[in-house]
């Protein structure tokens, strides 16, 4: 029984990571990104190609799973996502989309369709008897990571110097600039780091959600729903959606299998119905 | 009226352009190979598309007087897709023979369309035993699931084991999968519980937690190809396979294609199917490294096997119907046997369906790399959902 | 003051008259569109899967392009007008024509019901509210096998000639006719009711929803209205692709379906009504094209399609066309 609740919460806890990125794009920058699973894939596919190809150890390409998404993200940014921002949502999904598809194309063209799998080391499998209830330890790692992420950015965003630009120039851009603040600067960052975040989710989760072309295409649809339960307020409220939405659907497959994913798509509707900002959203 | 008579005159016309199109194909005799070649079971296609190919290149495009030339198209792997380019591809390429289709739906809805245009359908990876019986015009060089899980269930009967539980994906051959095989199992005298998990399923968790409650002496497992390396590690991070429950599973699982990258934890695992890349014989060595020759190393799985088999079909049976298209070619394909590379196999002249040997495997580490490695073979099994 | 409201009226209805009149370049793309029936007899399958498709994105312009809803799940009732007209020629009557109305009516009946769930919120929400009612109705079609085939899709389908005379034949001649008329009819329709007094208050909420409500224009009985339409129209598309492939899989509710549309759309322009036929020309004949030179990588090509599309700018895309369009039309938009 806490064993499903356990599970629920790791599940739950990447899902967080792999959406928290947008919810910063998304929340913060007001912006639709639905090639967001195209950085988590990024990162995955980091991690697969360092491990299967050169060997590396499964924690070494952790930073790389983020650096390269990040980088990646920083590029497209300052290319072509920077001119998109006063858009309206409608074209943002249609360009993140077209992102998506040539992603799936591009990553199908030189890696092959199959599902690329890594190994994950020795100390991180198996699991181990917390008081009686069976824990598995690579889905400890992952919490104690996303819980980590978790605390880190909410402090960067509420007390740093950093974070309190980062909202002045979403709240206004043009008064932002005017106070001196480097707006485009603190846009980019935050693009790339969202994108390096997503990226290590994206390394993360390959054990658990498995790791092919059509990646972004699967998991969009979990991201979008973290997002807009949560509200997009704060990081808060995507944290504790995606833990709502992971322990649920877990649980839900466990009690009532019949009823499949039925749990977590009316949970979102009934969610967005009542309360249209997100479940969590302030005011 | 009007309208009616210059339809009909049209439909006539067109008539006649097919008929004498029909003549002057004396040199070329196209296969529309429809496969999904993106998407989800883009792998599918690709595998098959792969064999084909290698296929015409070992053999000459040339046979009976005719030029082989394959039409190779993408379905993305939708039914409507599939049914619509099958349609184009009759009447537009006129081609003389369909062939592929990956996934049991495609197959199904282009069934009424091989009938009714009287076009030979080649099924070369779905696998829902109904598919032959939906046109006189399909035959089959893949496999069924019965084909494969009846002899399984027999022989996991024999190994003592009594109680089993099935997990199995919410679609057409998984329910096949499970039907079939828990009836024998019953029928043995075992008893057998059932599940069955979303096929858009990221996370194994709950359901593996229903098995490990269940307590079961074993657990056969049908997923699709992908998806199979994420139960299995699953499946042992969570310490079942040392806690008594013994995972057997349907060779989808340890697809070819995939089984050297799923590591260790694939190691030992006991599988039902009806070829292996380490298949011990000639003829499977010879086309394995014909086939990794021409694809980059890549390891040609139980669908390219039913790729290659199906141009086979073609071939002889396009040589004992000198050259023919239509019904005689489906005549002259029912009764061909052949060494494949995968054993001896025959097309059944009633049913169309493929009669093959269905080994028991278990993965093991030959030359660094995983392979299935056979060690019991149930030969010469029909596909037992038909003829009884 | 009376002389004063007259004149209003009277301009208002010249307006109005002037929107609706049709121009040259409509009665031409018409006319080659019925031509190709007999013109193009060895591609009524693809252009019988334009005109349905056409019809879908005309759909979906009548909510996004006249009324600004943003839906990323129309596919929803383009996929259960699809079962339901399936499931009549099964059960009930083969009748292709009595299948369609049948179809047509109860996405009318739907799409009235649902449009309560998404006229709440702004952009975003009603995005991911329409995609979720498109994937519960996936969930359902997939989980009640018994009624419609799950997975393995609705078997067995067999249509009856349309009237009775013309029988679906093996080259799509029949299910193109069959298609075009009735794209043709909706299509009219569809003019007649943008270029409508209801079709300028939709055109008001769009721009700016709370304006038009304090100009007097029942703001959500409107955009129900519409909606209700625009499912009718989904429906009568998804049957008219259940009746022509005598088929349904239980793809027609997959989401890819709805991003497809919304990218046709996209492509052609909103807000005129042709963007989306244009849209679903291009997007098919492009994928004919580009998927008969690279089968696998196509996708790539479509995306790049759209961000350039995006990066370009699809107004001014959309402003080029209907400029375009204008001068074709010696009218204006």
């Amino acid at each position: 029984m806490l064993t499903i609740l356990f599970d629920g919460i790791a599940y739950g806890m990447v899902l967080f990571v792999l959406a928290c990125g947008l919810s910063v794009t998304l929340g913060l920058m007001n912006f639709v990104n639905l090639a967001h699973g195209a950085f988590a894939m990024a990162g995955g596919y980091t991690t697969a190609i360092l491990m299967n190809r050169y060997g590396w150890s499964f924690i070494a390409t952790l930073p790389m799973a983020f650096f390269v998404p990040a980088l990646v993200g920083l590029l497209l940014e300052r290319t072509l996502y920077r001119r998109l921002y006063g858009a309206s949502h409608l074209d943002q999904v249609l360009f993140s989309i077209g992102l998506v598809f040539m992603a799936v194309a591009a990553t199908d063209y030189f890696m092959g369709s199959q599902p690329q799998l890594i190994q994950i080391p020795e100390w991180l499998r198996g699991r181990v008897d917390i008081f009686g209830v069976q824990v598995g330890l690579y889905r400890s790692f992952i919490i104690a990571v996303c819980g980590v992420l978790v605390i880190a950015l909410q402090l960067v965003l509420t007390q740093t110097r950093f974070g309190s630009r980062l909202r002045a120039a979403v709240d206004d851009p043009r008064v932002a600039r005017g106070l001196g603040i480097p707006v485009e600067f603190v846009f980019a960052v935050t693009f790339a780091v969202g994108s390096g975040i997503a990226g290590l989710g994206g390394a993360l989760g390959a054990e658990i959600l498995g790791l092919d072309p059509t990646f972004p295409f699967k998991f969009m649809i979990y991201f979008l729903i973290v997002v807009t339960v949560g509200g997009t307020s704060s990081l808060i409220g995507p944290f504790l959606a995606a833990l709502l939405l992971g322990i649920a659907d877990v649980g839900g497959k466990y009690f009532v299998p019949e009823l499949g994913a039925f749990v977590i798509y009316t949970v979102m509707i009934v969610v967005l119905v009542f309360r249209p900002k997100g479940l969590f959203a302030r005011g | 009226m009007f309208r009616r008579t210059l339809l009909r005159t049209a439909v006539a016309a067109a008539g006649i352009v097919l008929a004498a199109s029909g003549a002057s194909a004396q040199e070329t005799f196209k296969v529309g190979l429809i496969l999904p070649m993106t998407g989800p079971f883009a792998s599918t296609g690709k595998q098959i598309a792969a064999a084909a190919n290698l296929y015409v290149q070992q053999k000459g495009a040339v046979v009976a007087g005719k030029r082989i030339e394959i039409v190779l198209k993408d379905d993305t792997g939708v039914a409507d897709v599939t049914r619509r380019i099958a349609q184009d591809l009759i009447v537009n390429d006129k081609v003389s023979v369909i062939a592929g289709f990956g996934l049991t739906p495609l197959a199904l809805a282009t069934a009424p369309l091989a009938t009714q245009a009287k076009t030979p359908m080649v099924v070369m990876s779905a696998a829902t035993s109904i598919i032959t019986e939906r046109s006189p015009f399909i035959v089959r060089t893949a496999q069924t699931v019965p084909q494969i899980v009846t002899p399984f269930a027999e022989w996991t009967l024999k190994q003592g084991i009594k109680r089993m539980a099935t997990l199995v994906s919410d679609y057409g051959p998984g329910h096949d999968v499970e039907k079939f095989y828990s009836d024998t199992f019953r029928a043995g005298g075992g008893t057998i519980e059932n599940l069955r998990v979303p096929l858009a399923n990221p996370d194994f968790a709950p359901f593996l937690q229903r098995i490990a409650d269940m307590k079961p002496e074993a657990v056969l497992v049908f997923v699709p190809s992908g998806v199979g390396s994420q139960f299995i590690k699953q499946f042992v991070e969570r310490g079942m396979d040392k806690s008594g429950i013994r995972l057997i599973a349907t060779g989808d699982v340890t697809d070819d294609d995939i089984l050297n990258p799923m590591g260790d934890v694939a190691l030992g695992l006991v599988t039902a199917h009806h070829y292996s890349a380490a298949h011990d014989s000639p003829e499977n060595k010879a086309f394995v490294a014909a086939f990794r020759a021409a694809n980059g190393g890549m390891r040609p799985n139980f669908m390219a096997v039913s790729g290659y088999d199906g141009m086979h079909a073609i071939y002889e049976g396009l040589k004992k119907s000198n050259g023919q298209g239509g019904e005689a070619l489906v005549n002259a394909m029912k009764g061909l046997s052949w060494m494949s590379p995968r054993g001896p196999v025959s097309i059944d002249a009633e049913t169309r369906d493929i009669v093959q040997n269905v080994y028991i495997r278990r993965v093991a580490r030959v030359d660094g790399e995983l392979y299935n490695i056979e060690f019991e073979t149930i030969p010469n099994v029909k596909d037992p959902a038909k003829g009884k | 003051m009376a002389k004063f409201a007259d004149s209003v009226a009277d301009r208002a209805a010249a307006s109005l008259l002037k929107r609706g009149r049709w121009r040259p370049a409509e009665i031409l793309f018409w006319l080659v569109a019925f031509g190709a029936v007999y013109a193009l007899p060895g591609h009524h399958l693809i252009l019988n899967e334009i005109a349905i498709i056409g019809l879908f994105a005309v759909s979906l312009d009548l909510i996004l392009g006249f009324a600004g809803i943003a839906s990323l799940g129309h596919a929803a009732f383009f996929g259960v007008g699809a079962y339901a007209a399936g499931l009549l020629a099964i059960h009930v009557t083969a009748d292709p024509v009595l299948g369609l109305v049948f179809a047509t009516l109860l996405m009318a009946v739907v799409g009235y019901v649902s449009s309560f769930l998404v006229l709440r919120g702004a952009d975003l929400t009603r995005l991911m509210v329409t995609l979720g009612v498109a994937l519960v109705f996936g969930e359902i079609a997939n989980k009640n096998g018994w009624l419609t085939g799950g997975a393995d899709g609705l078997q067995g389908i067999f249509m009856a000639p349309v009237f009775g005379v013309f029988e679906f034949d093996l080259f799509g001649r029949t299910a193109f006719a069959y298609s075009l008329v009735v794209t043709f009819l909706l299509f009219v329709v569809a003019r007649r009711i943008v270029a409508s007094p209801f079709g300028l208050s939709l055109l008001a909420i769009r721009d700016n929803p709370l304006r038009a409500r304090a100009i007097g224009i029942p703001v959500n009985a409107r955009l129900s209205a519409i909606y209700a339409i625009a499912a009718a129209y989904a429906g009568a598309a998804g049957a008219l692709l259940a009746q022509s492939a005598q088929f349904v899989s239980i793809d027609v509710l997959a989401f890819h379906r709805s991003a497809d549309v919304l990218l046709m759309l996209v492509i052609g322009g909103t807000g005129y009504l042709y963007g989306g036929i244009v849209g679903a020309i291009v997007f098919k004949v492009l994928q004919e094209v580009i998927s008969d030179w690279t089968p696998q990588y196509w996708t790539f090509w479509v995306g790049a399609l759209l961000v350039v599309l995006v990066l370009v700018g699809r107004d001014r895309v959309g402003a080029r066309v209907s400029q375009l369009w204008a001068r074709l039309g010696r009218g204006t938009r």
